[in-house]
């Protein structure tokens, strides 16, 4: 990691409300990164504070190496593509464009060259003298992004970029984001609070939640090794079981005995101790079903319950099984090679089996009811 | 319901307000065009018959200065206005609602006294003796002898004080609409505060701004009151000058073609922009 966008320690209160609270993040020069979590975890003030539209109570922001904290935004290396788009309503597509150029006084024919080759670039030149009115949604949005881009910023801001489209835009301009990011090479900062949206556009994901930033990882990273069950279930569905670790084996499995369910073994994230209370994360499509009891053996786990409900989503089918206290998500794919058992009836009973690497150990202050 | 029971249906709601205007403002506006072309009779009332005689009292050359100094006038105290109009309406935009009701209550408040009453009290406070004056020379703002009643600097004062509200009503409605957003975007485009103020603020609230230069430039011109109390005997406008043709002269066709004249110097303007503002919003939206 070079450490080129480096958020050090930043917080901001609205009065009472920490709004980002004591946030340290290092984005490399040219990812494509998101911050992503629900509505009022601080992801849009962070998103501001680094814009400069918010000054931080402490910390430091510094972009490649230089501290901006101080800076207003006018003076900054970074550029914002905002949620609304925010084009001026009284300027053509080409002027919009050409806004930034112009106030940083840049010699017309650079200019020229610089608007001319940005609205190539997000194919809109045919449209250069519309006003953003006469547009539709998605070409708004790429004004948006060639406004800012036109500048050279070290840093692209994109505040939730596919919020205001419909699904199908949204799918096709997921694509175009990634072109671009690739074709420009800028680091891409995301704000976002649809998981689908951070996991298709960035490299590495922070998830934020209550002003804090939980965890900071590749998606697939988050989704198969969340550290905490906020993160689990921001990201994906997650089954949560609490309890006692009552074998610790080697290579960092841990068998944990769990009230009303029975001892799985699983992969623990390392410091977990005998007799310690533990917090167990299963995701759904981990969890296999069968009629037949499964073949016994030390490294299986297998669970005895009865389909309580179905939910057929097409391209998978959803079966909440009651085991005692536990009512559990399993996700089963229809297969034509699924190995020909029939599909279980609501009360059935079924037996449950998770591999033990599929199951994890969640951070240890979690584990607390 | 049919696009024309729906037409119908607006032009009935509509009609309250064209009969008030047809009584209030086409009859009389007629009657004076209709006025300027009678001759005048000795008692001061309008004569019989039909001349083009009054019309000559547009080329007098006592009337040019007078009508050049209405225009200077109004153009000042509309630029002065606007120039103070944009930013105090763009922070009433800005603040809180509370704070904002607040403040658009102070901008209205001056309207619960009468008017004349409020041109006295500018006659007090800029006498030699009045408080202001006094001030201002305590602080060295002005020299001892000076003179701040009876000219046109009193005048220009006095109407800016008088139209403001004017201004900042029309200008406040348009930035209530404005989408500061676009002021964020402005400055991440690397425009500084200013910069940002004027090339988007005042771009965005385009159309307020000239509906106040309107307001406030037509109500100078018709002005006679103002200049009459606080300005000297040098300082008269068209207003008073159509106040002494019919008064002093007792002629009141002389008046009306005078009154008529003003009357079309300020529709014609109006007319403009109407048509400006139309093709503007047509644009913008196509």
């Amino acid at each position: 990691m070079d450490d080129f966008l480096v958020i050090d320690r930043i917080s901001k209160s609205f009065g009472p409300l920490r709004a980002v609270d004591d946030v340290t993040l290092s984005v490399s020069r040219g990812e494509a990164f998101s911050l992503l979590g629900p509505s009022g975890c601080g992801k849009t003030t962070l998103l501001r504070l680094i814009a400069g539209f918010e000054r931080p109570g402490s910390g430091r922001i510094l972009v490649n190496g230089q501290d901006i904290t101080a800076l207003p935004p006018e003076r900054r290396p970074v550029n914002t593509v905002f949620q609304n788009y925010a084009l001026f309503p009284h300027l053509s597509v080409w002027e919009n464009v050409a806004f930034g150029l112009r106030m940083s006084r840049r010699p017309r024919e650079e200019i020229r060259g610089g608007v001319d080759r940005m609205l190539e670039l997000v194919r809109l030149s045919e449209h250069a003298r519309k006003r953003p009115a006469q547009l539709s949604g998605g070409q708004k949005q790429r004004v948006a992004i060639a406004r800012a881009l036109v500048n050279r910023p070290q840093v692209l801001l994109l505040d939730e970029p596919l919020a205001a489209l419909d699904l199908k835009l949204r799918q096709h301009m997921l694509k175009e984001l990634n072109t671009i990011h690739e074709q420009v090479g800028t680091t891409f900062i995301y704000v976002t609070h649809d998981q689908g949206e951070a996991m298709n556009l960035s490299g590495r994901i922070a998830v934020m939640n209550v002003g804090k930033v939980e965890q900071v990882d590749t998606p697939e990273r988050l989704y198969e090794t969340p550290r905490s069950s906020f993160v689990a279930t921001f990201i994906g569905d997650a089954n949560f079981f609490t309890g006692t670790a009552v074998e610790l084996q080697h290579e960092g499995y841990v068998r944990v005995m769990v009230e009303g369910l029975g001892s799985p073994l699983v992969l623990s994230n390392g410091a977990v101790t005998s007799n310690q209370t533990l917090r167990l994360m299963v995701r759904p499509e981990k969890i296999s079903l069968t009629l037949k009891h499964p073949p016994s053996g030390e490294r299986v786990n297998a669970f005895r319950g009865i389909v309580e409900d179905i939910a057929y989503f097409g391209s998978h089918t959803r079966y909440r099984i009651r085991a005692g206290e536990h009512s559990i998500l399993a996700q089963l794919q229809r297969s034509r090679f699924s190995g020909g058992e029939i599909d279980p009836a609501r009360g059935t009973e079924v037996w449950m089996t998770f591999h033990p690497d599929e199951g994890r150990v969640l951070k240890l202050e979690d584990a607390a009811p | 319901m049919t696009a024309d029971h729906q037409r119908s249906k607006q032009w009935l709601l509509t009609l309250p307000s064209l009969a008030w205007l047809g009584v209030f403002f086409v009859i009389p506006a007629v009657l004076i065009i209709i006025t300027a072309f009678r001759p005048a009779d000795l008692q001061g009332g309008v004569g019989a018959g039909w001349t083009m005689e009054t019309l000559k009292v547009l080329g007098d050359p006592a009337c040019l200065p007078v009508v050049w100094r209405t225009v200077w006038l109004g153009a000042a105290s509309t630029l002065v206005c606007l120039a103070l109009a944009l930013p105090m309406s763009f922070q009433i935009a800005r603040v809180g609602p509370r704070l904002r009701q607040f403040l658009l209550l102070l901008v209205v408040i001056p309207f619960l006294s009468n008017f004349l009453i409020r041109i006295f009290a500018w006659k007090s406070l800029l006498h030699p003796e009045g408080p202001l004056t006094k001030l201002l020379i305590a602080l060295r703002l002005v020299p001892e002898d000076a003179l701040l009643l009876n000219n046109a600097g009193a005048v220009l004062l006095v109407l800016i004080y008088t139209q403001l509200p004017f201004a900042i009503l029309p200008l406040y409605a348009a930035a209530e609409k404005f989408d500061f957003g676009l002021l964020d975007a402005a400055r991440d485009l690397g425009a500084g505060p200013w910069r940002s103020f004027t090339k988007v603020f005042v771009p965005g609230v385009r159309r307020g701004l000239i509906s106040a230069a309107v307001m406030v430039f037509v109500s100078a011109l018709g002005q006679y009151v103002i200049p009459q109390m606080v300005g000297g005997a040098s300082d008269e406008m068209l207003g008073n000058m159509i106040a002494r043709r019919v008064f002093a002269d007792r002629n009141l066709p002389h008046a009306s073609a005078l009154a008529a004249a003003l009357l079309l110097a300020v529709l014609v303007p109006m007319l403009v922009v109407t048509v400006w503002q139309r093709f503007d919003k047509k644009e913008a939206t196509a």
